[in-house]
C-alpha cells in the first residue's frame, strides 16, 4: 500500500495539472482511495446540463487491480448499471484489461468519452442499449428526462 | 497410450451387464423374467452386448493428470522440432492455438512473422531474460526511481521494477487464475510472458505448482474433446469425441476411473437417458418450484384477470388484486360487480363470469398439477436413491454377517453388493426418465417410452423390498435376488437403448421444452 499511496498522490497532482473539462475532483489526503469527482454533462451529450457524482474507488491492490467507477448520480446510460451501485465496468476497466501503468487520468477520460458516445457492444444494461439502437429518439427523451429529475 | 485397457478398466458397468447377460442367455425360465416384455427382442440386445457397447453409450478414454501433462510435453516438443523453436516458444504457440497442431503449423508455414507477433513472441529469441539496473529509471507503476533499482523487462523492452514485475504475475496467476496468456504488463502490449521470464522470475516453488496447475488446466480447457472428472478430489480427465452439437441428440455417459459417472455435454451427474438441454432447464425449473409450487397449490389462488397468484390473508371474500385492482369474489372467483348485495354469501355458482374464471384457473393449475406429478416421481427416486444408499451401507454389515453365519465366501456375497449398485443405477435412470416425460410430447413412441418407465420402475421397486429382509433370509434369497437384479438391469438398457436410439435418429421422441 506503500507504493500505491506514491503513485496516487503522484496520480492525483497528474490529473489535478490536466483535469479533464467539466470535471472537478475532491481529493481527501486522510482516505487517499477514495476520491468524489464532480463531472457537468459534456456539451455535445444528451447529458448536457447535468451534473453527475462519481465516486473513484482505488482497490488494495492498486495499481495492480483497476479503480473502480461509480455513478452517484442516476444516470440513464447503456453502460452504467441502474441499481444503486450505478457501477461502470467496460474497457480498461475490467479486470482482465487493465494494465498496471494505466492511469486514472485515462479512466477519467473514458467516462466522459462514453457520456458522449455510448458503447453499445458492450453495455451493462442490454435494454438501454438496444434502446439506443433501435429506438434513438425515445433513449435521448428518456435520458433527458432523467438529467432533468437527478442531476440537476 | 493403452486405450483398450482405459476403456475396460473404466466399464465395470459393462462387465456387470455382461454377467447379467450370461444369465439370461442360460435360458433358465424362472418365472420373474418371463414376463411378456420379452417382446422387445432380447435378440438384437444380445448382439448389442456381444458387441460390448450398448446403443447409449459413446466411447471415450480417461487419463490421469501425468498422462496429460506428457500429451502436452509430446506435442510441444512434436511442434517445436517442426518449427525449429525452443519448447517454451513452442508450448506458447500451441497455446496461442489452442492446441490445434495442423492450423498452427500452417499458419505458422504461411506467416511466420505474424503467428508469432500474434502469439506474443515478437522477433525471434536472442537474449536470455536478465535483470538490470538503468540509469533515470522510474518505474510507471509503483512510481519508485533511484540508481539501484532493479528492473525487467521482455523483448517489447516494457521495462518496470523487478517487485512490481513480480507482483504482476503474482496477482496475475494467484488471483487471476491465468497462466498460458499473462501479458506482459505494459500499457497495450500484447506480448505473451513466456515460460523462460515467467521461471526467471517467479521463484516460489508453491507459485510456480500453481502456474503448472493453471497451464494443464487450460489445455484440458482449450481442448473440445477433454473434460475434467467432476468429482471431488479427483484429478483425472477424460476424452471423449461428442460434440456440443451433438448434444439434442446423444447423451454422452462417461465413466471415470474414480467410479464416477457424469456426462461428458455437461459434467453433471449421469443423466440418462435426459438430454442436456432438458436437465438443464428441468433442474432451472425445480430450483424456482418445487416446495413452493407445492404450497401456492394448497394455499393461494390466481386472480381471473392477470394471474397473479393471491394468498387469502382475512376473513372478507371481497378481494382487489393488489396488482390490477380487479375486485372479485374468492368464493366463486366472478367478477364482485356482479354480487349485487349478497355479500359474504356467495352462493352465485353458475354466474357466467363466475364459470369462465373458475375454468380459466382450473388450466392454470392443471399445468401444475402435471408438473407435480413428474416432480413428485422425479424426486421420490431421488430420495428413494439416498435411501437405498443408506442400505448399501449396511450392505456390507450383512455381507460380513452373512459369511460367518452361513459360511458362505466373500465372493458368494458379492450378490448383495451388485444389487445395490444397479439399484443406484436405475432409480439414476428411473428419476431423469421423469424430467424427461415432463418435457415429451404425446405420440406413439411415449407410450413405449412409459411402457419402458413402467417395468423398469416394477423392477426396480421388487428388487428394492427384497433389500430390507433380514440377514437370515437373505441366503435363500440369493438366486431370486440375482435374477431380479439382472433383470433389472437389462430393463434399464433396455429403456436407455430404446430411448437413445429415438433420440438419435430424431423421430418418434419429440421433446418440446417449451
Amino acid at each position: 500500500m506503500a507504493a500505491a499511496r506514491k503513485r496516487i498522490l503522484k496520480e492525483y497532482t497528474e490529473c489535478s495539472n490536466d483535469t479533464p473539462p467539466g470535471m472537478k475532483i475532491n481529493f481527501d489526503e486522510q482516505n487517499m482511495t477514495e476520491w468524489e469527482i464532480l463531472m457537468d454533462g459534456p456539451e455535445q451529450s444528451v447529458y448536457s446540463g447535468g451534473h453527475f457524482k462519481l465516486r473513484l474507488t482505488f482497490p488494495n491492490e492498486y495499481p495492480f487491480k483497476p479503480p473502480v467507477v461509480s455513478f452517484k448520480t442516476k444516470i440513464y446510460h447503456p453502460n452504467v448499471s441502474n441499481d444503486d451501485k450505478g457501477s461502470m465496468c467496460l474497457g480498461m476497466l475490467r479486470p482482465d484489461a487493465w494494465k498496471p501503468p494505466n492511469k486514472v487520468i485515462s479512466v477519467l477520460h473514458l467516462v466522459r468519452t462514453l457520456l458522449i458516445e455510448p458503447n453499445v457492444d458492450d453495455a451493462i444494461e442490454a435494454s438501454i442499449a438496444s434502446e439506443f439502437k433501435d429506438n434513438k429518439k425515445g433513449f435521448e427523451k428518456t435520458a433527458k428526462e432523467w438529467v432533468k429529475q437527478y442531476a440537476k | 497410450m493403452d486405450s483398450d485397457d482405459e476403456f475396460n478398466s473404466s466399464g465395470s458397468e459393462e462387465d456387470f451387464n455382461n454377467d447379467s447377460d450370461a444369465s439370461f442367455g442360460g435360458g433358465d425360465d424362472d418365472s420373474d423374467l418371463d414376463m411378456e416384455d420379452n417382446d422387445i427382442g432380447f435378440e438384437t440386445q444380445d448382439k448389442d452386448i456381444k458387441k460390448s457397447k450398448q446403443k447409449y453409450e459413446v466411447d471415450f478414454q480417461v487419463f490421469g493428470p501425468e498422462q496429460v501433462q506428457a500429451q502436452q510435453d509430446n506435442q510441444i516438443e512434436e511442434v517445436g522440432n517442426i518449427l525449429g523453436q525452443p519448447p517454451e516458444a513452442a508450448a506458447i504457440l500451441l497455446r496461442h492455438a489452442r492446441w490445434n497442431k495442423e492450423r498452427l503449423i500452417e499458419s505458422y508455414m504461411d506467416n511466420t512473422d505474424k503467428v508469432l507477433e500474434s502469439a506474443g513472441l515478437g522477433e525471434a529469441a536472442l537474449h536470455p531474460p536478465k535483470i538490470e539496473k538503468v540509469k533515470g529509471f522510474t518505474c510507471d507503476i509503483c512510481c519508485e526511481d533511484g540508481p539501484g533499482l532493479e528492473t525487467f523487462a521482455m523483448k517489447c523492452d516494457h521495462r518496470f521494477c523487478v517487485d512490481c514485475y513480480k507482483h504482476y504475475l503474482e496477482s496475475k496467476i494467484k488471483d487471476d487464475g491465468e497462466a498460458a496468456r499473462i501479458r506482459c504488463p505494459g500499457d497495450g502490449c500484447n506480448r505473451i510472458v513466456d515460460a523462460v521470464s515467467l521461471d526467471f522470475l517467479v521463484t516460489s516453488d508453491k507459485l510456480r505448482d500453481r502456474y503448472v496447475e493453471l497451464l494443464t488446466r487450460t489445455y484440458v480447457d482449450d481442448k473440445d474433446n477433454l473434460r475434467w472428472c467432476p468429482a471431488p478430489d479427483c484429478e483425472n480427465t477424460v476424452e471423449c469425441g461428442v460434440k456440443d452439437k451433438d448434444l439434442p441428440r446423444i447423451v454422452p455417459t462417461v465413466h471415470c476411473d474414480c467410479g464416477h459417472f457424469f456426462c461428458f455435454g455437461c459434467s453433471l451427474n449421469d443423466h440418462q437417458p435426459a438430454p442436456c438441454g432438458l436437465v438443464k432447464k428441468w433442474l432451472k425449473k425445480c430450483e424456482d418450484d418445487s416446495e413452493t409450487a407445492n404450497w401456492i397449490s394448497a394455499n393461494t389462488k390466481e386472480c381471473p384477470k392477470c394471474h397473479s397468484t393471491i394468498e387469502k390473508n382475512g376473513g372478507c371474500n371481497h378481494m382487489t388484486c393488489r396488482k390490477c385492482r380487479n375486485e372479485f369474489c374468492w368464493m366463486c372467483m366472478g367478477n364482485w360487480a356482479e354480487h349485487g348485495t349478497s355479500w359474504y354469501n356467495c352462493n352465485r355458482f353458475e354466474e357466467k363470469s363466475g364459470y369462465e374464471a373458475r375454468d380459466a384457473q382450473a388450466k392454470s393449475r392443471q399445468s401444475l398439477e402435471r408438473y407435480l406429478h413428474y416432480y413428485n416421481r422425479y424426486a421420490n427416486h431421488e430420495q428413494s436413491a439416498k435411501l437405498d444408499k443408506d442400505i448399501y451401507l449396511k450392505t456390507e454389515k450383512k455381507m460380513t454377517q452373512l459369511q460367518m453365519q452361513t459360511g458362505m465366501s466373500w465372493i458368494e456375497v458379492q450378490f448383495l453388493d451388485s444389487a445395490s449398485q444397479a439399484l443406484q443405477q436405475c432409480r439414476q435412470t428411473l428419476k431423469w426418465t421423469y424430467a424427461f416425460a415432463y418435457y415429451l410430447a404425446r405420440n406413439n413412441t411415449t407410450e413405449m417410452f412409459e411402457d419402458n418407465q413402467k417395468d423398469l420402475e416394477m423392477a426396480v421397486e421388487n428388487l428394492s423390498e427384497m433389500f430390507e429382509k433380514s440377514t437370515d433370509q437373505l441366503e435363500s434369497l440369493k438366486v431370486e435376488m440375482m435374477d431380479k437384479t439382472s433383470y433389472c438391469s437389462k430393463r434399464r438398457i433396455i429403456l436407455l437403448n430404446d430411448t437413445a436410439e429415438n433420440l438419435r435418429k430424431g423421430e418418434g421422441l419429440v421433446i418440446d421444452l417449451f
